[in-house]
């Protein structure tokens, strides 16, 4: 018995088909005046990919000052500027759109059986909407940066700091607009698209997911654009909305920046776990354990999710009952990822496992956002809060949560769908190199950032007492090693783009629609509108279809 | 070892072994959200071990190799409702641990010494109640609770001190306070934790925990000469509040003597409870806080007086029992000697004296 689902076509006799998305027009302009969701998910994919590489290049930066006490390697200003610059372009130009803005566009459509998003311009405008705000963000670095940190926090934003916060903050709201339109897309195609019998249980846990991380785009964003605004007309005209000398609350920017920037956190993980139900359930044949849960769980996430922003702000003097019913409310908003954790664990349960690539990044996923859920829980209650928050302990929480969780599950799902997208395979040994040495280097990287959270190094530090010094190379060290495994994919990826295997429509003989179609899939994906008669993850329907196949063949 | 020189190995072994994991328990809160801590990473342990090994153990049973042909099974109620309520408590257990803490951590006990502290980009001025000031540094005893009123001058700050375990933000435009009683007499870490601009970095201190008969030999050597109400007081007179509020028959402001802590019956119908805050916003912003049966004539004195200068005039009411010394400086303003009032702390106010905490001369009042 083989250790691999993988079944390739015949190499030798292997073509990939002649007509699909990629080679229906040619010419950049054919690209570029798009409609199609395939198209621009390969656009968002390639634009993405260029912001994390800027992002990750400043994340080495802010390493390599850390390796000594001193702010040595650059002015404390400039370490500012780098810290700042690297959580927005991450957060606004990596994190939010990787998901969605990627594997979302381009599988939503396909997963519940239709043509294209319900809004094929909309979505192309997003695309544009996002590509603007990615040059406002390069405008700013280049013409002197900013040092406000991603937060924007006032009144240091409106009446203290002389850098771009201007571009900065017409960037981030231009991109908001990039996320409103995809998330409205999704929800108006998720609700009015679907193929005959493709009935709500019946989809994919992933098409779950984004449909609540489309409703915290559509209704949390606004929000953040509101407080943007407000920044805005604070600089430059002085309405004083948030100035105590005139009677403004500057405690008001917290709420408004959090009530988007809280549910932001959800919109970046939920899509991730989307594809871990996915990968989870293929590499173990099995239906995910427990199907409704897991959807509702997305669904509770979404609504709890937008009722916790407080608990960023324990410290800052709000009353101490509100503090107590965001500490519950967060509590609560902690038991739905368990539930999902647990419910992936045991859909490995009597499953017959393979370890390809995405599985291996899916374990990496299960173990890095375990542990950052955890740590979560010790921020959530109130007055474990006071002392950790503002400190280390916050920076390695959010990072074993978006890069240990969300990224694992964004490389995890490009793995995974990187065949249907290209129709080649990519290397499987080195790619599962990669995963591993990812895994190690990340918690090399994060982990000692936890023990210096908790003896009380603060964040955003350019020089940091000497006693810090050990535990801050352990994690520079670790940098390193994450670095090469962020490489290492980007190289074998371009490479398979011509060497690798051929991979036929279904590698990973997998039950979801997508897999039922040719790679890459024909630009209006089906020849026919399917019929759903079957459940989400029926492997014995897959087997039936296989049997079936072979019949009418011989 | 003989291809590693002796001197880098020696400096490698210093290195490796004198680094901090466990920051010091300085504070009697110290111990208790320790407590909590060790907890909560004991659940977390717990858990991840659980899903580790879960994961690790159906990985082996359940490989291809072993398990060729997967069983379908659709979920389990009773699991699912294991893993939502067991997780549900613990975490619930936290909430209740964790906001017992909050609680204490953020309601002062009533005898607490109250130290205020300004904070400004970028360091940090504490005003002790005798008058003695300091930058980037704290004196304080052991065994006394101990309240700070924080407040900023500019931007948020946060006034974190990690071996104590409490951390406060120092907002513009109104007082936070936070307390703490330290237990251990030692050196600690005193960091700004928001992110306040270019040296926030730069904006660190030092806790000096004494004991107490060392604590009362860097009062007696610290003072300035003047407590800080008796800096209030002058400010009082400068600024000309006893021209108004002199408690006298026909004054047009209300007396302030034992105003502090009291119930005051608002010229809008409402009432109000004069605590700090209170008095600040009145000074600053007095036509929102008319007392009743008093014209609303008092003018504001937003950017004219300091956050220092506030906490004075605060510290000053609040001591305030009689109307006697008020009526003194009243009847001896016409005698002060002509140029006097140029000396005044009004004059000097927006002088900056980023000095150490002992250098400045006695007798004048450090903004």
């Amino acid at each position: 018995m083989s250790s691999t689902i993988v079944s390739l076509p015949d190499q030798s006799t292997a073509r990939i088909p002649k007509t699909n998305f990629i080679t229906k027009e040619n010419g950049l302009l054919s690209w570029l005046l798009t409609g199609d969701h395939k198209r621009i998910a390969v656009l968002y994919l390639i634009s993405i990919t260029f912001f994390f590489f800027i992002g990750g290049s400043l994340a080495g930066l802010i390493r390599l000052e850390l390796l000594t006490p001193q702010s040595d390697l650059m002015a404390t200003d400039t370490y500012n500027k780098v810290f700042t610059m690297h959580g927005v372009v991450m957060i606004f130009l990596f994190l939010v759109p990787s998901v969605p803005a990627t594997l979302g566009n381009f599988l939503i459509p396909i997963m519940i059986g239709a043509k294209d998003l319900a809004l094929p311009k909309i979505n192309l405008l997003s695309w544009y909407l996002y590509v603007v705000g990615g040059i406002l963000v390069i405008y700013t670095m280049v013409s002197g940066g900013v040092d406000t940190g991603w937060t924007f926090t006032t009144p240091l934003s409106t009446h203290y700091v002389n850098t771009n916060v201007m571009s900065t903050g017409l960037a981030v709201f231009i991109a908001g607009f990039s996320s409103i339109f995809t998330g409205l897309n999704f929800i108006v195609t998720i609700h009015k698209m679907r193929c005959p019998g493709m009935t709500w249980f019946r989809l994919p846990l992933f098409v779950w997911a984004h449909y609540a991380a489309s409703i915290l785009m559509v209704l949390g964003t606004p929000v953040l654009a509101i407080a943007i605004v407000l920044v805005a007309l604070e600089r430059t005209v002085g309405i004083g909305v948030f100035d105590p000398a005139k009677g403004g609350d500057p405690l008001l920017f917290q709420h408004l920046f959090w009530f988007y920037s809280h549910p932001a956190v959800y919109i970046m993980i939920l899509p991730g776990f989307g594809v871990i139900s996915e990968t989870i359930s293929t590499f173990s044949r099995k239906r995910v354990f427990g199907y409704t849960a897991v959807a509702f769980s997305s669904v509770a996430i979404a609504v709890f999710g937008f009722f916790v922003w407080a608990h960023h702000m324990f410290i800052m003097g709000i009353s101490n009952y509100a503090v107590l019913v965001f500490s519950l409310l967060t509590m609560l908003v902690a038991v739905p990822s368990a539930i999902k954790i647990f419910n992936w664990t045991f859909t490995l349960y009597k499953g017959s496992i393979t370890f390809e690539t995405p599985m291996l990044y899916t374990f990496g996923f299960m173990g890095l956002f375990t542990i950052g859920g955890l740590t979560g829980v010790f921020l959530g209650a109130s007055g474990t809060d006071i002392h950790l928050t503002e400190t280390y302990f916050i920076v390695a929480h959010f990072h074993f949560v978006m890069v240990g969780g969300m990224l694992m599950a964004f490389l995890a799902g490009i793995h995974f769908w990187w065949p249907k997208i290209t129709g080649r395979m990519y290397p499987e040994k080195i790619s599962q190199l990669a995963a591993v040495v990812t895994f190690i280097g990340f918690n090399l990287t994060f982990f000692p950032q936890f023990i210096l959270g908790t003896l009380g190094m603060p964040r955003r530090y350019a020089a940091y007492p000497p006693e810090f010094q050990v535990l801050n190379v352990f994690s520079t060290a670790g940098a390193t090693i994450l670095g090469v495994g962020y490489l290492l994919p980007i190289l074998y990826l371009t490479w398979s783009l011509k060497y690798g295997e051929i991979a036929g429509s279904n590698p990973w003989q997998a039950t979801g629609l997508e897999w039922q179609i040719q790679s890459p899939p024909l630009t209006e994906n089906f020849i026919e509108t399917p019929i759903m008669d079957h459940e989400a993850y029926d492997y014995e329907w897959l087997d039936r279809q296989k049997a079936k196949e072979v019949t009418s063949v011989g | 070892m003989d291809h590693i020189s002796p001197v880098l190995w020696q400096f490698l072994v210093k290195w490796m072994t004198n680094f901090a994991l466990f920051p010091p328990e300085a504070s009697k809160i110290a111990p208790q959200m320790d407590a909590l801590y060790f907890f909560m990473v004991l659940v977390s342990l717990v858990g991840l071990t659980l899903v580790a090994l879960l994961i690790t153990v159906f990985c082996i049973l359940y490989s291809k190799e072993r398990h060729p042909v997967a069983e379908q099974i659709e979920g389990s109620t009773l699991l699912e409702a294991t893993w939502t309520i067991i997780p549900l408590g613990l975490f619930l257990v936290m909430f209740v641990w964790g906001a017992l803490l909050y609680f204490r951590i953020y309601t002062p006990p009533a005898n607490a010494m109250n130290i205020y502290v300004v904070g400004k980009q970028w360091m940090w001025k504490a005003e002790h109640p005798g008058g003695q000031h300091e930058i980037n540094a704290l004196h304080i005893p052991t065994g006394k609770p101990i309240q700070l009123t924080l407040i900023s001058q500019d931007v948020f700050h946060s006034f974190s001190i990690p071996a104590f375990r409490v951390k406060r933000e120092a907002i513009p435009g109104r007082y936070t306070s936070v307390w703490f009683e330290a237990t251990t007499p030692g050196t600690y870490h005193l960091f700004c934790t928001q992110y306040c601009g270019t040296n926030h970095s730069a904006m660190i201190g030092e806790i000096t925990v004494l004991t107490p008969d060392d604590y009362k030999k860097w009062l007696a050597e610290s003072t300035s000469g003047m407590s800080l109400a008796q800096n209030g007081e002058r400010l009082f007179a400068s600024l000309s509040c006893n021209a108004c509020h002199n408690a006298k028959p026909d004054a047009r402001g209300p007396s302030l003597a034992n105003v502090y802590g009291a119930k005051l019956a608002l010229s809008n119908g409402g009432t109000a409870i004069a605590d700090d805050a209170y008095l600040r916003e009145s000074i600053l912003n007095p036509s929102q806080h008319i007392t009743q049966g008093y014209a609303p004539i008092m003018p504001t004195y937003q950017g004219q007086i300091s956050e220092d200068g506030v906490i004075a005039l605060v510290e000053y009411i609040k001591n305030l029992d009689s109307n006697y010394r008020i009526e003194q400086t009243l009847n001896t303003t016409d005698l002060l000697p002509e140029g006097d009032g140029k000396n005044s702390p009004a004059a000097s106010r927006s002088v900056e004296q980023p000095a150490g905490q002992n250098a400045a001369p006695k007798g004048t009042v450090k903004q």
